[in-house]
């Protein structure tokens, strides 16, 4: 199994133990409070993913082993919540595996709403946006 | 003035969307500003017309094109008569506000604006009652000024009086604020742009479900109303404008209706309303919007103002209790409206936990980008009303954000 399927199951099988839709939500608020949120220096304007409702910085960087590393933020936390679980995904992986990364977890987790509304929250511009990260790095070397 | 009290339950039996269940709880839709929703007599009114009268308007001989057109028309008196229009042909059929702001920016404001002219705004304005004229201005070399608002969120009327001058041609403001619900004096506020020789344009969109409508006493110059706005379909709405205004402008849009006769070598074009109605109309749209007209004046407009008059008033008054919660917008004069943002919460988290529990509000800038800069917020959490509202739903807003709060903060 590759690392972007270990890691959507794992999220599904950690959203299962929710029987309500208030568990699940009190979840990816506590999960948005933790994110590991974008330097300072990195919340620009350039990095700014516009949802008409909520924005989504981003940034990528590679590590040592090449790897692409994610950091980002948002100034809604339900949405920073789920910017966490995409990042959980997607984040230290070769660029390939991301640009190839099928991701499915949001559908089985019942998100899939967030991420159908593309205009207001950035979300589906933000995991486009980190596919194109991928594509900029595939090829070039660490 | 005493009104009816109305049999909301029986109001609300007319709404089939309304009896689903959103996130396993029964819908309570409080995004009406947006648009709201229709009875089943503006439903029957286009199933009916496809199934029993259906033809093109204007042009045939046969009787299914002489009902479709008898039905059409009789549109344009309802509507006529909605706005209290002192003639029929001052109704110009358009696809919405924003179509109607569009033509006059287009027709009016190319012909009549002049390099160093003056347009004044206001800061509550919608983006479709800036960017036309915006648009228009780039072209023309004319000015934009822009009235002020104070704390409250109602349009400065000093300031409003200081920016008018003889270099004023058009005034065009909000009779209802979408973003906070403030109702304007649109009616002094024509007056003093009179006074000035300019031309006066209301916004009506969000006035129009809860406002009793009557052109000819607030004196506007134009009137623009959106159909999905009032129990009406999408896709269609009207510009009142007066007739020596209408008259003079040119038209807009070049194609079949509008003309009188066409050749190579030239085309005169057909009178008032029919010139600014280029193409088959939006036939179904028109009966169906006169059908919402309709449904509403048997009702009796203020009646229903007077319902969700009631519904802000608790609303407003529940949500006040809550922390950290401060309303935006508190208009002596509102209607329907009630606009809010809580202390270290982002709207959208509201809107969303909301959402959860059936309740539909919007949030976000509500295209009221300059009010909401001005104010330093990056939107509100918006609820507003309609008809069909009942007042456990106005609890289950004022629990639902205390729940949402509670979970956010």
């Amino acid at each position: 199994m590759s690392k972007v399927e270990e890691r959507q199951t794992e999220i599904v099988e950690e959203f299962s133990f929710f029987e309500d839709w208030m568990q699940k939500y009190e979840h990816i608020i506590e999960l948005g409070k933790d994110v590991e949120v974008i330097a300072d220096e990195y919340k620009t304007e350039d990095n700014i993913i516009k949802g008409c409702q909520s924005q989504v910085w981003l940034h990528a960087e590679r590590n040592d082993q090449g790897n692409v590393i994610f950091t980002a933020d948002s100034d809604a936390i339900i949405t920073k919540g789920l910017v966490g679980l995409i990042i959980r995904v997607l984040s230290d992986l070769p660029p390939k595996e991301i640009v190839n990364a099928d991701l499915h977890f949001i559908d089985e987790i019942g998100l899939h709403d967030h991420l159908s509304a593309t205009r207001s929250n950035g979300l589906a511009a933000m995991i486009k946006q980190m596919k194109i990260y991928g594509l900029a790095f595939t090829g070039q070397t660490a | 003035m005493t009104t009816t009290k109305l049999d909301i339950q029986a109001i609300r039996d007319q709404f089939p969307i309304l009896s689903q269940k959103v996130n396993g709880y029964p819908l309570v839709y409080l995004d009406n500003a947006a648009s709201n929703q229709k009875p089943k007599a503006v439903i029957d009114a286009i199933s009916n017309y496809y199934e029993t009268t259906h033809s093109n308007v204007h042009r045939g001989v046969h009787y299914l094109s002489q009902r479709a057109t008898e039905a059409f028309e009789h549109g344009r008196e309802t509507m006529a008569k909605f706005v209290n229009a002192r003639h029929v042909n001052e109704i110009v059929f358009t696809s919405g506000t924003t179509d109607s702001i569009n033509l006059v920016a287009q027709t009016w404001a190319r012909k009549f604006l002049k390099e160093g002219d003056e347009i004044i705004l206001s800061h509550l304005e919608h983006h479709s009652n800036i960017v036309p004229w915006q648009m228009a201005c780039e072209e023309k070399g004319a000015i934009i000024k822009v009235i002020p608002i104070n704390e409250k969120g109602e349009l400065d009327q000093e300031a409003y009086r200081a920016l008018l001058s003889a270099k004023t041609k058009l005034v065009a403001v909000n009779h209802v604020s979408n973003a906070l619900g403030t109702v304007n004096p649109i009616k002094q506020m024509a007056a003093d742009a009179h006074a000035v020789g300019a031309v006066f344009l209301a916004d009506g969109a969000q006035a129009t479900a809860h406002v009793a409508l009557d052109v000819q006493d607030l004196d506007c110059d134009f009137y623009t109303i959106s159909g999905h706005k009032m129990y009406g379909p999408t896709g269609i709405g009207i510009l009142y404008g007066k007739l020596d205004l209408l008259n003079a402008m040119p038209p807009w849009r070049g194609g079949g209706e509008m003309i009188k006769s066409v050749s190579f070598e030239g085309t005169t074009y057909n009178e008032l309303p029919h010139k600014f109605e280029a193409g088959t109309p939006h036939i179904e749209g028109v009966i169906a919007l006169a059908a919402a007209a309709q449904w509403m004046m048997d009702l009796g407009i203020e009646a229903m103002a007077a319902h969700e008059d009631h519904l802000l008033h608790l609303a407003t008054e529940g949500l006040k209790t809550i922390d950290g919660l401060k309303l935006i917008g508190t208009a002596d004069n509102k209607a329907s409206v009630v606009s809010f943002v809580v202390e270290g919460v982002h709207p959208f988290d509201i809107g969303s936990l909301l959402d959860q529990m059936g309740i539909a509000v919007r949030t976000g800038h509500h295209c009221t980008e300059p009010l909401m800069n001005l104010l330093c917020i990056p939107g509100t959490v918006r609820a507003s009303f309609s008809v069909y509202n009942t007042e456990e739903e106005v609890e289950k807003l004022i629990a639902g954000v205390k729940k949402a709060c509670s979970m956010l903060l």
